[in-house]
C-alpha cells in the first residue's frame, strides 16, 4: 500500500531579528491511511511548524519552506498552485488546532463555520449544508445539534469548541486529520473524551491522523507510531509500542522518566528534563541534545548523529551513544 | 434590545444635568456679561441700563433660581430665546444645524468609503510599495489642518474655473436643502465634507490597518485559512467583521465632533454653521445659546454613542447575547 503522506527532509526556517530560525531541519515521516501517528516533543521542538508546513500556512514573512517534499496522495504539496494547495486544505487534509477558545471565529454562528466549508469544497447549498453540519455536530457528540448550530463559539465550552472543530475537520470527508495539540488547552477529564473521539472518528471513518502532542501516554494509548522530535528534527521513531518499552534515544528516555507511567511502580520519581531546549538560531554541526544528555562525549560535538536503524525493523534514533544508553538502562 | 435603548437614553439623563450645571457655572466665570459687552460701546456703562439689562434678561435674580429655570425649560423643550439676537434658541440652531449635519454625514461618507478599503489593503500589503503609499496619504492627512486644505481647495477651484471659463467660480454661501436644489446643495457641502473628510479617513484609515492586521494574525483566521476557503471571504467574512469594532467607535466619536467642531472650516468656507454660531454665541457672551448649543454637542455625542453601541452589539454576538 503506498503512504497517504510522505514527508522527506522538509525544511522551514524563520527570519528573525534574532537571525535564523530552523524550526523544521530536515525531517522525514509517513503516515498510511488510516493510520494514527504520533509527534513528540518539548514546546518549541518545531512540532507545529511542521504541521503547518503540511498545510502551507506557515506565515511568510517570516517563514519559509527551503526544502523537502511532502508526497500526499501521490503528488508534492510543496509543488501545487496555491488554489490547487486550496482544495486540499478543509477538503482532503482537516486540521484541528490546539485553541478550541481562540480558533473559532467569535462573530459567527458555529453552523456557518462548518456549513462554509462545505460551501467551498463540497458546491452544496444552504439547505444540504445545513443538515450535513447537523450530522456532523450528532457525529462528534454533540447534543441538540440543531439549536448549537445557531450559537456563537462563546456559548460553548472549551471541550465542545474542540467538537465543533473536529467536525469541521471531518467536514468534507478528508483523508488526513492533523490535530496540533488538540487537548492541551482542555480540562483532564475533558483530554481523555476528546483523544477517545478522536481515537474512534478516525478509526470508524478510515482517516488517517497526526498527532501532535508534549504527552507521552497519549502517544501510548493512541498512536501506532510515533516520531520524537528535539530542535527541529526527529530525534526517535518507531512503532508506539516499541518507542514506550526500549527507548533508543536520551531524549526520549528522560521524556518518558518525565510523565507518570502505568507500568512503572507508582512511587518512582518523576524527572523533569534538565536545561532547557536550544536556541535554534544558535545550533552548532554537534549534537543539539549534548547539553542536557548526561551520556554526551566529545564524538557528540563532532557531528549530528543521524536516524539510524536500532533495535526493531522500523526503529529509527539518532545518537552516538546507544551502546552506553543501553546498559544504563539495564542497570536501572 | 429595546429595553436597552431606553435604559440607554434614560442613564443619559444624569450625563446632561453634569453638562448643563458645567456650562452654567463656566459661562458664570467668565468675567463679564452680555449686558456690558452690549453697552461697553461707548466706553463707560451708565449703571442704570445695566441694571435695566439684567432685569430685562432675567439675570437679576439669584443664580440659582437661573439655572433652575434653565433647567426647568429644557425639561420642557423649551430652549428660551438667544439673548443677543432676540430670537428663539430654538430658530437659531436649526436655521445652522442642517448644514453641519450634511457635512458631517458627507465627511462620515467619504471617510468609510475610503478608509475601509484602504486601510484593509494597507493591512493585506503590509509592508509594501501600497503599503507605503496609503500610509504617507494617511499620515498626510492627520498633519495638514483642514481649513489649509480648504483654502488651497478653494484657491484651485477659482484658479480653474476662471481659467476655463472666464469668470471664476465660487460655492454659494446660502444654504439651501438637498432637496430643493441638489445641485446647489451639493456644490455648497461638498468641498468642505472632501476637506473634512480627508484628514478623517486617514484617521479611520490607520484605524482599519491596524485593527486589520491584528485580527489577521489572530486564530481563528488561520483556521479559516486551513478551510481552504477562498481569499475573499476569509477577508469579508472572517476578518473585517472583527476589524470594523474599533473602527466603529472611531467614527462615532469623530462624527459627533463634527457637529459644532468645525469652527474654522465652516469659517473658510463662509459656512453658517454650528461651529460658527457657538464662537458667536460665546464671544456675545449669550448664555442661553451657548447654554443650548452645549446640550445640543452632548446629545450629539450621547445618541452617537449609542448607534455606536447598537452597532456593537450587531457585529458582536459576544455582546449581544451577554
Ligand atoms: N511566526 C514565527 N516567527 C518566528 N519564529 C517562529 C514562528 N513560529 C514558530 N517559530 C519558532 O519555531 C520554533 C518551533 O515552534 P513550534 O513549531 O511552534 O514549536 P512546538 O509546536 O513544538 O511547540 C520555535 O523556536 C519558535 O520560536
Ligand atoms: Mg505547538
Amino acid at each position: 500500500m503506498a503512504a497517504l503522506l510522505e514527508v522527506r527532509e522538509l525544511r522551514t526556517e524563520f527570519r528573525t531579528g534574532a537571525g535564523l530560525v530552523r524550526a523544521v531541519d530536515g525531517i522525514s515521516y509517513t503516515v498510511e491511511p488510516g493510520e494514527t501517528v504520533a509527534i513528540v516533543g518539548e514546546s518549541g521542538s518545531g512540532k507545529s511548524v511542521s504541521a503547518l508546513s503540511i498545510l502551507r500556512l506557515v506565515p511568510d514573512p517570516p517563514g519559509r519552506i527551503t526544502g523537502g517534499t511532502i508526497r500526499f496522495a501521490g503528488r508534492d504539496l510543496l509543488r501545487l498552485s496555491e488554489n490547487e494547495m486550496r482544495q486540499v486544505r478543509g477538503g482532503e487534509i482537516g486540521m484541528v488546532f490546539q485553541e478550541p477558545m481562540t480558533s473559532l471565529n467569535p462573530v459567527l454562528t458555529i453552523g456557518r463555520q462548518i456549513t462554509e466549508t462545505l460551501e467551498q469544497h463540497r458546491a452544496m447549498d444552504r439547505a444540504s449544508a445545513q443538515r450535513r453540519a447537523i450530522e456532523l455536530l450528532s457525529l462528534v457528540g454533540i447534543a441538540d445539534p440543531e439549536r448549537r448550530l445557531r450559537q456563537y463559539p462563546h456559548m460553548l465550552s472549551g471541550g465542545m469548541r474542540q467538537r465543533v472543530m473536529i467536525a469541521i475537520a471531518l467536514a468534507c470527508e478528508p483523508k488526513l486529520i492533523i490535530a496540533d495539540e488538540p487537548t492541551t488547552a482542555l480540562d483532564v477529564t475533558i483530554q481523555a473524551q476528546i483523544l477517545e473521539l478522536m481515537k474512534d472518528l478516525t478509526r470508524r471513518l478510515g482517516v488517517a491522523l497526526v498527532v501532535i502532542t508534549h504527552n507521552l501516554g497519549v502517544v501510548a494509548r493512541y498512536a501506532n507510531r510515533v516520531n520524537v522530535m528535539y530542535a527541529g528534527r526527529i530525534v526517535e521513531s518507531g512503532s508506539a509500542a516499541a518507542v514506550y518499552r526500549t527507548p533508543q534515544h536520551p531524549y526520549t528516555m528522560a521524556l518518558l522518566r518525565s510523565v507518570p507511567r502505568l507500568d512503572r511502580p507508582r512511587r518512582s520519581r518523576l524527572d523533569p528534563i534538565e536545561g532547557q531546549p536550544p536556541d535554534l538560531t544558535r545550533l552548532d554541526r554537534g549534537c543539539s541534545f549534548r547539553p542536557r544528555c548526561r551520556f554526551a562525549d566529545e564524538g557528540c560535538a563532532a557531528a549530528r548523529p543521524a536516524l539510524e536503524t536500532a533495535g526493531e525493523r522500523d526503529h529509527l534514533a539518532a545518537c552516538f551513544r546507544r551502546g552506553a544508553l543501553l546498559g544504563a538502562e539495564a542497570a536501572e | 434590545m429595546y429595553r436597552y435603548i431606553v435604559n440607554r437614553l434614560l442613564l443619559a439623563v444624569p450625563t446632561l444635568v453634569g453638562a448643563a450645571a458645567l456650562v452654567f457655572l463656566l459661562m458664570r466665570l467668565i468675567p463679564g456679561d452680555i449686558c456690558l459687552v452690549r453697552l461697553s460701546g461707548g466706553g463707560s456703562v451708565d449703571a442704570d441700563a445695566l441694571a435695566a439689562c439684567h432685569a430685562d434678561l432675567g439675570m437679576d435674580r439669584s443664580v440659582l433660581l437661573q439655572f433652575l429655570s434653565f433647567l426647568g425649560g429644557f425639561a420642557t423643550f423649551d430652549f428660551g430665546t438667544s439673548m443677543w439676537s432676540g430670537k428663539p434658541v430654538s430658530y437659531e440652531i436649526l436655521t445652522r444645524l442642517p448644514i453641519s449635519l450634511e457635512i458631517a454625514v458627507l465627511a462620515t461618507v467619504v471617510a468609510i468609503a475610503i478608509a475601509i478599503p484602504l486601510g484593509t489593503l494597507s493591512a493585506l500589503r503590509q509592508n509594501t510599495w501600497t503599503d507605503f503609499v496609503i500610509r504617507t496619504v494617511a499620515i498626510a492627512g492627520i498633519a495638514t489642518p483642514s481649513f489649509w486644505l480648504g483654502i488651497i481647495a478653494l484657491i484651485i477651484v477659482l484658479d480653474v474655473t476662471s481659467a476655463v471659463s472666464g469668470t471664476p467660480w465660487m460655492p454659494p454661501i446660502d444654504y439651501v436643502p438637498l432637496w430643493q436644489d441638489p445641485v446647489r446643495n451639493l456644490s455648497m457641502a461638498i468641498l468642505p465634507a472632501l476637506t473634512v473628510g480627508y484628514r478623517y479617513s486617514a484617521v479611520t484609515m490607520r484605524m482599519t490597518r491596524s485593527a486589520m492586521l491584528e485580527v489577521l494574525r489572530e486564530d481563528y483566521i488561520r483556521t479559516a485559512r486551513a478551510k481552504g476557503l477562498v481569499h475573499r471571504l476569509i477577508i469579508n467574512r472572517h476578518a473585517l467583521k472583527n476589524a470594523l469594532l474599533p473602527v466603529v467607535t472611531l467614527i462615532g466619536i469623530e462624527f459627533a465632533f463634527l457637529i459644532g467642531g468645525l469652527v474654522v472650516t465652516e469659517q473658510v468656507f463662509n459656512l453658517n454653521g454650528i461651529g460658527r454660531l457657538f464662537v458667536q454665541a460665546v464671544q456675545n457672551q449669550d448664555y442661553t445659546l451657548t447654554q443650548a448649543l452645549v446640550m445640543l454637542v452632548v446629545a450629539v455625542f450621547v445618541l452617537t454613542n449609542l448607534v455606536v453601541d447598537i452597532l456593537y452589539a450587531w457585529l458582536d454576538p459576544r455582546i449581544r447575547y451577554a
